[in-house]
């Protein structure tokens, strides 16, 4: 599909597709977050030259099929069991480096036992963890981290927490814990945030590389398609409405 | 010569407008392409503001574009 371009007279490449990632397209809908957060993923396996060593666990959800975009080893976990194969392949296998790629229904959900379990462990894997607020993949249903009033299919008059609940903050639960050495939480919805995000993801593998253990990004991201707003509303709803719910920053860092 | 230059992988492209917003000098806009899934495809409709930041690639959740910049400038920049 993509073509090698001839870098033109009297220019520099400056950017292009990082080597971790395949000549495959992206499945994700058009201006959904998750490619942006699949990009910095494999931007930091390039950077720290860990391609050959690494293997992904991909959820159940939209990143389904990361597979395919990535040129490292893969295994798709059964539903929300991501930081579980991850624990087995990482104890067997010390030295690849392991990472998990999990939405929020996916982790915080169905897969929160499996979440806190191998964060109280201190188990020495790196997780990302994409908060879109909705299980996107099977048509925008609730999720645990669904902001209060929020339309879904399955909340159509808005989530109403006395009913419903109120929004998991899995990351401020996991940074209660002695075991993660590293919990942050991230947005990609503008440039600036987008580079912290890839800064924050490069120091969750170096911290698996120098043994620290349990490290998490959370990264608040998009779903336009379920959201029903455009690629540009929806990140604007990121920054002004998510983030009032979902703070930015780091929650743990052990240093 | 433009300090920059963005190159469009067409079949990429998803047409999502993202990298049209986020570029500062209003450089990039919808050509009047579509690509084989049926997407509108974006081009430069003024490559001589383009100063080669690459906002725009680092926003694009397609990894459809890349970025050139004129070789004088690079070296300046360093
Ligand atoms: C055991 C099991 N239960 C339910 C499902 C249906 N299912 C598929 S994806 C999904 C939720 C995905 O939401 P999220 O993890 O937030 O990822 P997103 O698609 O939003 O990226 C569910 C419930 C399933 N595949 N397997
Ligand atoms: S359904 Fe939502 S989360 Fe899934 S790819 Fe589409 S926009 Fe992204
Ligand atoms: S490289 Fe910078 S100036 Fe050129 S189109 Fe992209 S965002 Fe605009
Ligand atoms: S951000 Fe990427 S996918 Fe979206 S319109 Fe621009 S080049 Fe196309």
């Amino acid at each position: 599909m993509s073509v090698e371009v001839a870098v033109p007279k009297g220019y520099t490449r400056v950017f292009s597709k990082p080597r971790a990632l395949s000549d495959a397209g992206f499945t994700y809908c058009p201006g959904c977050h998750h490619g942006i957060i699949t990009r910095l993923v494999a931007e930091a396996i390039d950077e720290l030259g860990i391609l050959e060593r690494t293997v992904g666990i991909a959820p159940v959800g939209c990143a389904v099929f990361l597979d395919r975009f990535f040129n490292c080893d893969f295994v798709q976990a059964a539903h929300g069991r991501a930081c579980a194969v991850a624990t087995g392949i990482k104890r067997a296998r010390p030295d690849l480096v392991v990472f998990t790629y999990q939405g929020d229904g996916d982790l915080a959900a169905i897969g929160t036992a499996e979440t806190v379990h191998a964060a109280n462990r201190g188990e020495n894997i790196t997780v990302i963890f994409v908060n879109n607020g909705i299980y996107g993949m099977t048509g925008g249903e609730m999720a645990p981290t669904t902001l209060p009033g929020q339309r879904t299919t399955t909340t159509p008059a808005g989530r109403e927490p006395r009913l419903h609940g109120y929004p998991l903050k899995i990351s401020e639960m996991l940074a209660q814990l002695d075991g993660p050495a590293y919990i942050t939480r991230q947005a990609v919805f503008d440039h600036p945030h987008i580079v912290k995000a890839k800064r924050a993801i490069l120091k969750a593998f170096r911290n698996q590389l120098d043994g620290k253990g349990f490290s998490l990004v959370e990264i608040l991201s998009t779903c336009p398609t379920n959201w029903r707003m455009s690629p540009a509303e929806a990140g604007r709803w990121v920054a002004e409405e998510v983030t009032e719910v979902f703070p930015l920053g780091d929650l743990k860092d052990v240093g | 010569m433009p300090k920059g230059l963005v190159i469009v992988d067409k079949e990429r492209c998803k047409g999502c407008g993202l990298c049209i917003e986020a570029c500062p000098f209003g450089v990039l806009d919808f050509s009047s392409e579509y690509n084989a899934s049926g997407y509108r495809v974006v081009h430069m409709a003024h490559p001589e503001k383009c100063t080669g930041c690459a906002v725009c690639a680092n926003v694009c959740p397609d990894v459809a574009l890349e970025i050139y910049r004129e070789e004088s400038s690079v070296r300046g920049a360093a």
